[in-house]
């Protein structure tokens, strides 16, 4: 039965993360944003605890995953790991985005560990810090066409390429990186694997200068003859006559492109709370009583960015409840990103419009979540690309036909 | 706890609600926008499925289950799909309804209630919006003065629906600085019906703008009577309600669309097959599912018996802004074919625009 209302219980939690966020991300988030690329250290903390976007493992894997499907048969019932992980990351974004990032062991290529590794890979990788390297100078949103490549000698692959945007770079113990085994086989051809910090010929060649999300280390890495275990590949080797493979390895997407959009969402949601503080600040209340032409321009703006977040949260949340459920989100995943990426860009960015001085000067967060939500309609697949994803299916049409 | 997914029953009703308006209303939408008229006739087979009166108790003749403001954000979604016009018609006894379930003595529901529960759709109103630049719900200028056992009611109302075949109305009015709700029968000396608004949209639906000039209601008549009623809830209901419509507008507008843009050929192709086209259907699709869920969780604040002020105030700015641009894009995708009115997105875009401008037309 429809509910979209969240109880006390979860409000509480949701209070709670905000309060950890606000005392634990607020007070260094300009420090880390001005000392570009340096680890925050007071982040080690978090490196013992199960972290807050990594779901806790235990001893049996299989006995895990029971557990997850148990509480998804509680049909809405139970709050499941993908809302769970929504809503923390909403408010650590809140807090500061680019330090959610760089949470120990909390990286893209944990999250593809968890989706698709055995039992043996979990064992050997599962405590690690592990990054997610897709993105190619030649290749962006256009994943399937990846030239890094990866060839069996003996007993161990040989990776040659280079890769780009590779987030948590310098401080990951491990990353996870695609390469074709076979260019002619095309996206049926990409596989991924696991190559740790300090093999020869893996070489992180320097890290970015960004606009935003900048205590998040950004980098390239060099593959040159890069051998590794021929047990580090995640999922099956052969090569499939269709593209299942790829689209398995794509619907990680599906679990994390939510994941941006609650970022996203707590960068907007920190915008408005700081413009709504300015707001109360010159004795303007907002009441949510009169006629949107009848009061300020300012409050009419505050209200309309307010609904759209909301929006914006509804439709994250969705995405997030239908992986938990078990039911196909990929669409829903897109609209959610598409959404709150491109959204959380515009309310920051009117929130330093209205408020002038106070949005264009460093003394204030304001203009960094300005610069740290452009990211979100970036990364995890651009904002037209979620808009390729969603009118396809809209549409049904296939990628030759809406390209 | 979080869910959104539809129960059985609620699936149910909106296949129902779907079917209905698919058999009869799809075909004749074009047609009761033309001549001006809601087709009685389709109106009374709305009624006869009985949604207006489920809530009510048996003993006064309605099916005694427990009303839903989610069902009956579903049922009016699906009316408005076919028709908002026809929508707004075809749910106004509950308007009427509802506010004497909730606030009603057990005296003026006993007395009222049995007329709306016949088996013949009974038409009635509400008297809601005032015809003044920048007119805001919340400080109504129709004003309610106690007198002599008696409320003395004057001031102006506009976009009265059905106000000519009405028997009762209820008057939104201020009373001492509060806003409040007061039932009117037919044929009081102090109300003057005006000719037939003629309006930008729902060209189906008689609305009459209402003069009251020294306009006498016993004062048994106030809803509540002297405990009043809660009119931020029902303020509440009916902008969830008005929201409902617009998402099954703008899902119309939607679904016609996609048909459209994979079926028009240019250059060799369907204009769909553009990404400039593309990408405003899927701004279209993702834009009518939050407007969707942004209402559904302001009624289900109403489900729970909660306070939906601020969510019911957001999800109406956000309904009304998303339903424009929506039917916009609807009109402007068909090009010079969405300008003339043998298809049906002009009629969805001229009806959109009200979204934003109207209280007080559909309640959950």
């Amino acid at each position: 039965m429809v509910h979209l209302e969240i109880d006390e219980k979860i409000a509480g939690m949701q209070n709670n993360l905000k309060n950890i966020a606000n005392a634990i991300f607020r007070p260094i988030s300009r420090k880390y944003d001005e000392a570009e690329h340096d680890y925050p250290e007071e982040l080690d903390m978090f490196r013992k605890v199960a972290t807050l976007s990594q779901p806790k493992k235990k001893s049996g894997e299989k006995e895990t995953r029971k557990e997850l499907k148990q509480k998804s048969n509680h049909k809405g019932n139970n709050i499941g790991t993908n809302m769970r992980l929504i809503f923390s990351t909403e408010m650590m974004c809140w807090g500061d985005a680019a330090l959610l990032l760089s949470l120990p062991n909390a990286g893209l290529g944990n999250a593809a560990l968890l989706a698709i590794a055995n039992d043996e890979q979990i064992a050997r990788f599962g405590h690690k810090w592990i990054a997610m390297a897709i993105t190619e100078p030649q290749s962006g949103s256009d994943s399937g066409s990846i030239s890094t490549t990866a060839e069996l000698d003996g007993n161990e692959w040989v990776l040659n390429g280079e890769k780009i945007f590779v987030t948590c770079a310098d401080r990951c113990d491990a990353v996870v990186v695609w390469a074709t085994i076979d260019k002619s086989a095309g996206k049926a051809g990409v596989k991924s694997f696991i190559v740790e910090k300090g093999t020869p010929g893996f070489k992180l060649e320097k890290l970015e200068h960004k606009l935003g999300i900048r205590a998040s280390d950004t980098g390239t890495f060099l593959l040159k003859d890069c051998r590794i275990p021929k047990e580090n590949i995640l999922g099956d080797p052969r090569i499939a006559k269709n593209t299942e493979g790829f689209k398995g390895a794509m619907k990680t997407f599906d679990n994390t492109r939510p994941l941006v959009a609650a970022m996203a969402n707590g960068i907007a949601a920190a915008a408005l709370d700081f413009l709504k503080e300015q707001l109360n600040e010159k004795g303007v209340e907002l009441n949510y009583k009169n006629n949107v032409h009848n009061v300020s321009s300012v409050e009419k703006e505050y209200y309309r960015m307010e609904a759209e977040l909301e929006a914006m949260r509804m439709l994250t949340w969705r995405a997030a409840w239908m992986a938990d459920t078990k039911r196909a989100n990929n669409v829903e995943a897109s609209m959610a990103k598409a959404k709150s990426g491109r959204m959380a860009t515009l309310i920051t960015q009117k929130c330093c419009d209205i408020l002038g001085p106070l949005g264009f000067s460093r003394k204030y967060l304001a203009e960094k979540w300005m610069r740290d939500s452009k990211i979100m309609d970036i990364f995890e697949g651009t904002g037209q690309i979620q808009h390729l994803i969603v009118a396809r299916n809209v549409l049904n049409l296939s990628s030759s036909e809406l390209k | 706890m979080l869910d959104f997914s539809f129960s059985k029953e609620q699936k149910m009703i909106k296949t129902e609600f779907a079917r209905l308006v698919k058999d009869l209303v799809a075909d004749n939408a074009h047609e009761m926008d033309e001549c001006g008229t809601i087709n009685p006739e389709i109106v009374q087979t709305t009624w006869e499925m009985g949604a207006s009166i489920s809530g009510v108790p048996e003993k006064y003749g309605g099916y005694g289950a427990k009303s839903s403001p989610i069902e009956n954000c579903i049922i009016l979604e699906e009316l408005a799909y076919g028709d908002m016009g026809y929508a707004i018609q075809a749910s106004l006894p509950s308007l009427f309804i509802q506010p004497l379930l909730l606030f009603g003595t057990r005296r003026q529901q006993e007395k009222y209630l049995p007329i709306y529960c016949s088996e013949r759709f009974t038409a009635c109103s509400l008297a809601f919006n005032e015809p003044w630049f920048g007119f805001d719900a919340n400080e109504l200028r129709t004003s309610a003065v106690r007198k002599n056992g008696e409320y003395i009611l004057n001031g102006k109302k506009c976009f009265v629906p059905l106000a000519e075949e009405a028997s009762h109305f209820i008057i939104a009015a201020n009373l001492d600085g509060i806003n409040q709700l007061f039932i009117l029968e037919k044929g009081n000396e102090g109300i003057e019906i005006s000719a037939r608004e003629k309006n930008l949209g729902l060209y189906g639906l008689a609305t009459n703008e209402m003069q009251l000039a020294d306009c006498r209601i016993p004062v048994v008549d106030r809803i509540g009577e002297d405990n009043g009623c809660d009119f931020a809830r029902f303020l509440q209901g009916t902008r969830i309600g008005l929201c409902a419509m617009a998402v099954g507008i703008c899902r119309a507008t939607l679904d016609f669309v996609k048909r459209y843009a994979k079926e028009r050929i240019q250059f060799g192709e369907p204009i769909a097959h553009r990404q400039s086209i593309a990408f405003m259907i899927a701004e279209m699709s993702y834009e009518v599912d939050a407007m969707r869920l942004l209402n559904w969780k302001a009624a289900s604040l109403l489900e729970i018996g909660k306070d939906a002020a601020r969510d019911s105030y957001l999800s109406k700015l956000f309904a009304g802004e998303k339903a424009m641009k929506i039917c916009d894009f609807g009109v402007q995708i068909l090009g010079g074919h969405g300008y003339i009115r043998e298809y049906p997105v002009e009629r969805y875009y001229r009806n959109s625009r009200g979204i934003s401008i109207l209280e007080g037309m559909a309640t959950v």
